[in-house]
């Protein structure tokens, strides 16, 4: 995990280990810490975090790597939520393992990103943009709609009794005692989530460093330079779609198992603009900086629950509902990011080099040919 | 974290200053959950305080559990009417040590709720949520003290059956809105109806002239509308622009005032439907509007529902003597009493034993009960 | 044949709507390539704009065909000044960004300004004062509503009066120049950010129209009714050929039909299989058909598509 680090570090392998052991320690105790400090449903919240950091890290690749502004997420994320619960659930009788549904159902979303992506590659940015929004849209409306003829969805009323995670024919929902520890299914699914999103992590920074990640780059700043460098760009552009999917359909196969309950609202288009804020507001691009926007996102929400009660004490009363906020917030900060700090609140070292260069001069000349030849 | 410590110290505060007075009261911890901001606040309000109303008026009698004197504390929580955080309340009442819950509002946030409750054995009453699927998990802790959806739509479907045989059903593709109106299908069947066509609309939509159009060929004799007013609104509106002048009937999502502000004077002679007893017909209703009244205000509907689910918990702890689930849940389950809102029995699912439905009707501009349906109390209210 | 004619009817009404919104994304894209989300967001503040006004002056006495006309100039003058300001602040500053950055601020506008219009007017639906008194008209077993035809007449008009501000004014000749090629028309000595901010300006006052034909017409208005229609009626833009002002026209009134008698027929060719709950659909399949296979529109000519 190189660029997580300062650069001292490198120089140091002793303090990179020191460093690495901490964090690991830290993980590794943090439902321990939130519980005894914050109380239970904080680690439900720390759950869902690590839930989103993969989602965000599935939209980065897309979105970040790739450049193509995917406004349809969340479709990959529902088909992969209600693959899981069809095939482990009372809706249709059938209950397949979790290991085996979690990557098939990976998988199906991957087959999805293919096929919504390929027709839609010749597009230009904004016309990709709304045709994938299109897509999450009809998708959703599929879900919502699927009970008739053949009952597949089961509708509006969305799919309950979803299987939860067995290992070794143990639910996670049940308290399991380990060495004489005792796991609350909360701790068990933050450790489960956290070794997936480690693994996540992992794929991206792999990927990020590979030669598909430098086409992606490469054809994020100039597409018709980086096909006359000799990149199919068309393949690369499907990769990343196909790459992004996967990652959500996986997010969605574990909020299935998590909730136990999926339903069409949970899947609607201002989810796809959630995830979008994290990768934006993190630093598009930018892995550590897209774990934290998600982070972000996902406790903000939390966190304005005390704006009520602060109201109340400040001036007599609530003013402004705080969950009247919370989208407010996002807005905002979608706009100010975009206007004043377009590489997120942590860019990558690169990424801030090119937008806040050294010589502004050079670069906006640099910039002005550009726009000429572009003409 | 600070409101946390705060509550901790103020519980603290009052356990110290309630064990200065007597020594050995004991407190056990009822859980409320509704949503207490965005959209629906005022409605989560309604059962936070009926649930309150409840609590303090059984306190002040000083109970007992197995000869200890005991008080019961609400702890109130917001789940936003969303379903992701009403499992993390309902993890944090668990948490917290609730023993029995008052909640949730909105059937999506009970469902996914439910499942963390029952994991740990924790009853939960809801007053307000009506999908059928809520008590039909298969969980023991899960019960509901208003008529459920397939109660309700069956009467719909008896009432428009009644006005004229062919009958169109039109459902917003909400959980709410296809659920009652599959309910309303088989009510229809039931009482020798015909249901001759079936149109689906959304909940963001405000644009019926095809729908309405297409149905109009059909030749109904009643339209049966499953969803919220902004949409029932503008549909009978459309309805008299295109010349159907044949009777609209809709569930409680439209048996609002708003339907009526929002329809204007085309929403005279439509008729909705409601769960429960008008609140001037049930046993206890004028007795609970005016204690009601005298501390909170205006009751919105569910109060007289959120009151008597913790009323149930309680008496069933009571006669338990226990306020430990695994002691009190038979108990609960075997309920029989006289509530605010009439007698309470629950059936073997946890549902309101013959839970009355209630149709009105807009006559000059306002909601008037023309008849209830159902429920033991349907015979007493009509002496 | 008298269902297929209501359905025509309710098509080109519901289509005329969607024209007159359509027309403000086509006139920014035309002239600054952008997808300007927040479009929709003015027609709801036109709409809850006038619906306050209205109610207030129509309490206070004040006769309602001039209530009506303070309430469009007052939704007119709103709208035009968030369009401007938007322009402004979140728009201008990203001209020469990469593309994907003005895109992201025009969703987060759209958001800011929803939850602004929550914030001041609340999640309840506003009702439209019934200033005019609904009267049906039959005609060949179809019926039209006196209020349906204002909406027409209105509608038309305004986009009649629109081409003639593009074809024969000053401005409107600046604004082409600027489309075509905004460089060569600054050389030329067109002030092009004053252009710019007239587009925005001009294309707000058409959604200020639409939201108060809108709320009149379905008696409602709420935060939240921006969003979706102005999805249907970029893609009824596209559908046209997006640039193309009376590309916007026909894109919308296409649309209309299209989604009038898919909800009214789908049912029935498809033998039941696919019902009226996937009537929001036909929408987004066009808007996914045209840009996949025609790009340029029914009546664009412009390549669209420069990669």
């Amino acid at each position: 995990m190189p660029d997580l680090l300062p650069n001292r570090f490198y120089r140091d392998p002793r303090l990179a280990w020191a460093a690495y052991a901490a964090l690991a320690a830290l993980l590794l105790t943090l439902p321990f810490l939130v519980d005894a400090g914050m109380g239970r449903s904080w680690v439900r919240i720390l759950d869902f975090a690590l839930l989103y950091v993969m989602l965000a890290l599935g939209l980065n690749i897309v979105v970040g790597f790739a450049g193509l502004l995917d406004l349809g997420y969340v479709a990959f994320y529902a088909v992969g939520a209600y693959f899981y619960a069809i095939l482990a659930s009372p809706q249709l009788g059938i209950h397949l393992p979790f290991w085996a549904l979690l990557p098939l159902g990976a998988g199906v979303a991957c087959l999805f990103g293919v096929l919504l992506g390929a027709p839609t590659l010749r597009l230009r940015g904004d016309y990709l943009a709304i045709v994938t929004l299109g897509f999450g849209e009809i998708i959703r409306i599929f879900l919502n709609n699927l009970n008739a003829p053949f009952n597949l969805t089961n509708g509006p009323q969305g799919i309950n009794m979803i299987d939860p995670v067995r290992i070794a024919g143990h639910s996670l929902t049940r308290p399991i005692e380990i060495l004489g520890l005792k796991l609350p299914g909360t701790h068990t699914h933050y450790y489960l989530f956290l070794i997936l999103t480690l693994g996540v992590i992992f794929v991206a920074i792999r990927l990020q460093g590979s030669r598909i990640g430098r086409a992606w780059a490469a054809i994020r700043e100039d597409e018709v330079a980086a096909e006359a460098m000799g990149i199919n760009t068309r393949n690369m552009k499907l990769l990343a779609f196909a790459m992004g999917a996967t990652f959500g359909g996986l997010g969605g196969g574990l909020f299935a198992a998590f909730q136990g309950f999926v339903s069409p609202e949970s899947f609607t288009l201002m989810e796809s603009i959630m995830i979008l804020c994290m990768v934006v507001l993190g630093g598009m691009g930018h892995i550590p900086g897209v774990i934290l926007g998600a982070i972000l996102v996902t406790i903000l929400p939390e966190l304005l629950r005390y704006i009520g009660p602060l109201q109340e004490g400040l001036i007599g009363r609530v003013a402004v509902d705080p969950a009247d906020l919370r989208m407010l917030l996002f807005g905002v900060a979608l706009v100010a990011v975009m206007l004043f700090r377009p590489q997120g609140l942590w860019p990558s070292p690169v990424r801030a080099r090119e937008l806040h260069p050294a010589n502004p001069d050079e670069v906006r000349q640099e910039q002005e040919a550009l726009y000429d030849a572009e003409r | 974290m600070k409101s946390k410590l705060l509550i901790a110290l103020m519980v603290g505060a009052m356990s110290w200053t309630a064990a200065s007075a007597e020594p050995a009261v004991e407190t056990v911890k009822i859980g409320c959950v509704a949503p207490l901001t965005g959209p629906q606040a005022h409605l989560g309000k309604d059962i936070e305080n009926g649930a309150r109303l409840a609590v303090d008026t059984i306190n002040a009698t000083k109970p007992t559990l197995a000869g200890k004197p005991v008080q019961f504390v609400l702890q109130v929580e917001d789940d936003a009417a969303d379903p992701k955080t009403a499992t993390v309340v309902a993890q944090k009442l668990v948490d917290d040590g609730a023993k029995g819950v008052v909640g949730h509002l909105n059937s999506g946030a009970s469902i996914p709720a439910s499942r963390i409750y029952a994991d740990n054995d924790i009853p939960q009453v809801s007053p307000a949520s009506t999908a059928v699927a809520y008590t039909h998990q298969g969980f023991k802790t899960t019960f509901r003290l208003m008529a459920n959806d397939s109660q309700q739509g069956r009467a719909l479907g008896q009432y428009a059956t009644h006005l004229g045989k062919r009958v169109a059903v039109v459902d917003d593709r909400t959980a709410y809105g296809q659920g009652l109106i599959d309910e309303v299908v088989k009510g229809v069947k039931a009482a020798g109806g015909e249901v001759v066509a079936r149109e689906y609309t959304t909940d963001k939509s405000t644009d019926f002239t095809a729908i309405l159009t297409s149905l109009k060929a059909k030749k109904p004799d009643v339209v049966v509308f499953g969803g919220m007013d902004p949409q029932a609104a503008p549909m009978v509106r459309q309805l008299h622009t295109l010349g159907m002048k044949i009777p609209f009937i809709g569930g409680d999502g439209m048996q609002t005032a708003e339907f009526i502000k929002l329809a204007g004077p085309a929403a005279e002679g439509s008729i909705g439907s409601s769960p429960g007893l008008p609140i001037d017909k049930m046993p206890g209703g004028a007795e609970f509007t005016k204690r009601f009244g005298e501390r909170f205000g205006k009751i919105q509907i569910y109060a007289p529902f959120a009151h008597d689910s913790a009323v149930v918990l309680i008496q069933a702890m009571l006669r338990a003597g226990s306020a430990e689930p695994e002691k009190y849940l038979p108990e609960l389950a075997r309920t029989q009493l006289d509530g605010v809102i009439g007698p309470i029995a629950f059936d073997d699912q946890g549902d309101l034993k013959d839970g009355p439905v209630t149709l009105y009707q807009v006559k000059k501009g306002k909601w008037q009960a023309v008849e209830t349906v159902g429920g033991p109390a349907a015979k007493a209210a009509a002496k | 044949m008298d269902v297929l004619l209501q359905q025509l009817v309710n098509g080109l009404i519901l289509g005329s709507l969607y024209a007159l919104v359509a027309l403000g994304y086509t006139m920014v894209y035309g002239i600054l390539e952008l997808i300007n989300f927040a479009h929709g967001e003015i027609v709801m503040l036109g709409a809850l704009v006038s619906v306050t006004v209205l109610g207030v002056l129509v309490a206070a006495g004040v006769p309602v065909p001039l209530a009506l006309l303070l309430a469009l100039a007052a939704a007119v003058l709103v709208c035009m000044a968030t369009g401007v300001l938007v322009e402004r602040i979140a728009y201008r500053p990203l001209r020469n960004a990469p593309r994907l950055a003005p895109l992201i601020t025009a969703i987060g506008v759209s958001i800011v300004l929803q939850n602004l219009a929550m914030i001041l007017w609340g999640r309840q639906y506003l009702s439209f004062p019934p200033v005019l008194a609904p009267q049906v008209y039959a005609w060949h077993g179809a019926s039209v509503s006196n209020v349906q035809l204002l909406i027409v007449a209105v509608a038309a008009l305004t986009m009649g009066t629109l081409l003639l501000l593009v074809q024969r004014t000053r401005l409107g000749r600046a604004m082409r120049a600027t489309a075509q090629n905004r460089e060569v028309a600054g050389l030329m000595g067109v002030d092009v950010n004053r252009v710019i901010a007239a587009t925005f300006a001009v294309g707000s006052a058409l959604a200020a129209v639409a939201g108060l034909l809108i709320a009149s017409y379905y008696g409602i208005a709420h935060y939240n009714m921006g969003f979706l229609l102005g999805l249907k009626a970029f893609s009824a833009a596209v559908l046209g050929g997006i640039g193309n002002i009376p590309g916007a026209l026909l894109g919308g009134l296409l649309l209309g039909v299209i989604e009038s008698l898919g909800a009214g027929y789908i049912g029935d060719l498809t033998g039941g299989f696919l019902g009226s709950h996937y009537q929001d659909i036909f929408a987004f399949f066009i808007l996914i058909l045209v840009l996949i296979f025609r790009p340029s529109g029914l009546l664009g000519e412009r390549v669209a598509d420069r990669a």
